[in-house]
């Protein structure tokens, strides 16, 4: 069976995952593994608290709704850079998709405990920065910056 | 299990519990699926009180013991299970 994480651990500073779409069983995976490369840099734990919330969300929007995903992720003396690209169904309207409470996920998400429409509100709430593009039968792209410097956002 | 526990989150939308939950909590739920594993891990929870007598399911067993994550089972409802370790929680402080 192919693996749903395939580590690249490129240099130092920048790694690269791939994510499987409807895998529910490896859902957490990534976010576990950067979280402890975050802690393994001696970060500040409010740094790597908020880096492992706002990956997690977008790793599980990729398993919800996405065929697969990359997370991308660049660690620099200023920022942690969190890069999500999927190929998936898309966005049509991301400004409703932020809205906290609007979800499109089936019963069957629901049930888990996912869907509540949380995952980009959380983001948006946990990130310094957040980028968001997408496009309709092609995919959606996320990038997330946590700054590394005391002057983080007030969470 | 003898993990610490410093503090206590109760919740089945595992967002909420993700954005809102802390390291060292016990965490209350419902959700018997293995999910609850991944978050726990992550988060540094204390462990897992699964209410209303709920059984894991057998995967999520399975990641618990693989992750050393304590899973308690317990046949108060949330409500009463919550205020039950809310009150000796605080007590200790």
């Amino acid at each position: 069976m192919k693996p749903a994480v395939n580590n690249t651990e490129n240099n130092l500073n920048k790694y690269s995952f791939n994510i499987e779409g409807g895998n529910f069983n490896d859902a957490g995976t990534v976010s576990t593994r950067i979280k402890s490369i975050l802690k393994q840099k001696g970060l500040p734990n409010d740094v790597v608290r908020r880096s492992a919330i706002v990956c997690y969300e977008a790793e599980i929007n990729i398993v919800s709704y996405a065929r697969k995903g990359t997370v991308n992720l660049t660690v620099t003396t200023e920022a942690i850079e969190i890069e999500v690209i999927d190929e998936g169904p898309g966005i049509p309207d991301i400004k409703q998709a932020m809205e906290q409470g609007y979800s499109t996920a089936n019963q069957q998400i629901r049930e888990m405990g996912f869907g509540a429409g949380m995952g980009l509100y959380n983001i948006n709430t946990y990130s310094d920065r957040f980028d968001i593009s997408s496009e309709v039968n092609k995919g959606t792209s996320l990038k997330m910056i946590i700054k590394t410097s005391q002057l983080t956002k007030d969470t | 299990m003898k993990n610490n526990v410093t503090g206590g989150y109760t919740g089945d939308l595992l967002s909420d519990v993700m954005a809102n939950s802390h390291e060292g909590d016990i965490w209350i739920t419902r959700q018997v699926h293995q999910n609850i594993v991944a978050i726990a891990t992550l988060k540094e929870h204390a462990g897992i009180i699964l209410v209303n007598s709920c059984e894991p399911a057998k995967d999520t067993l399975e990641r618990a013991i693989q992750e050393n994550v304590p899973i308690l089972i317990c046949t108060l409802p949330a409500f009463e299970l919550t205020g039950k370790i809310y009150n000796l929680l605080s007590a200790a402080k």
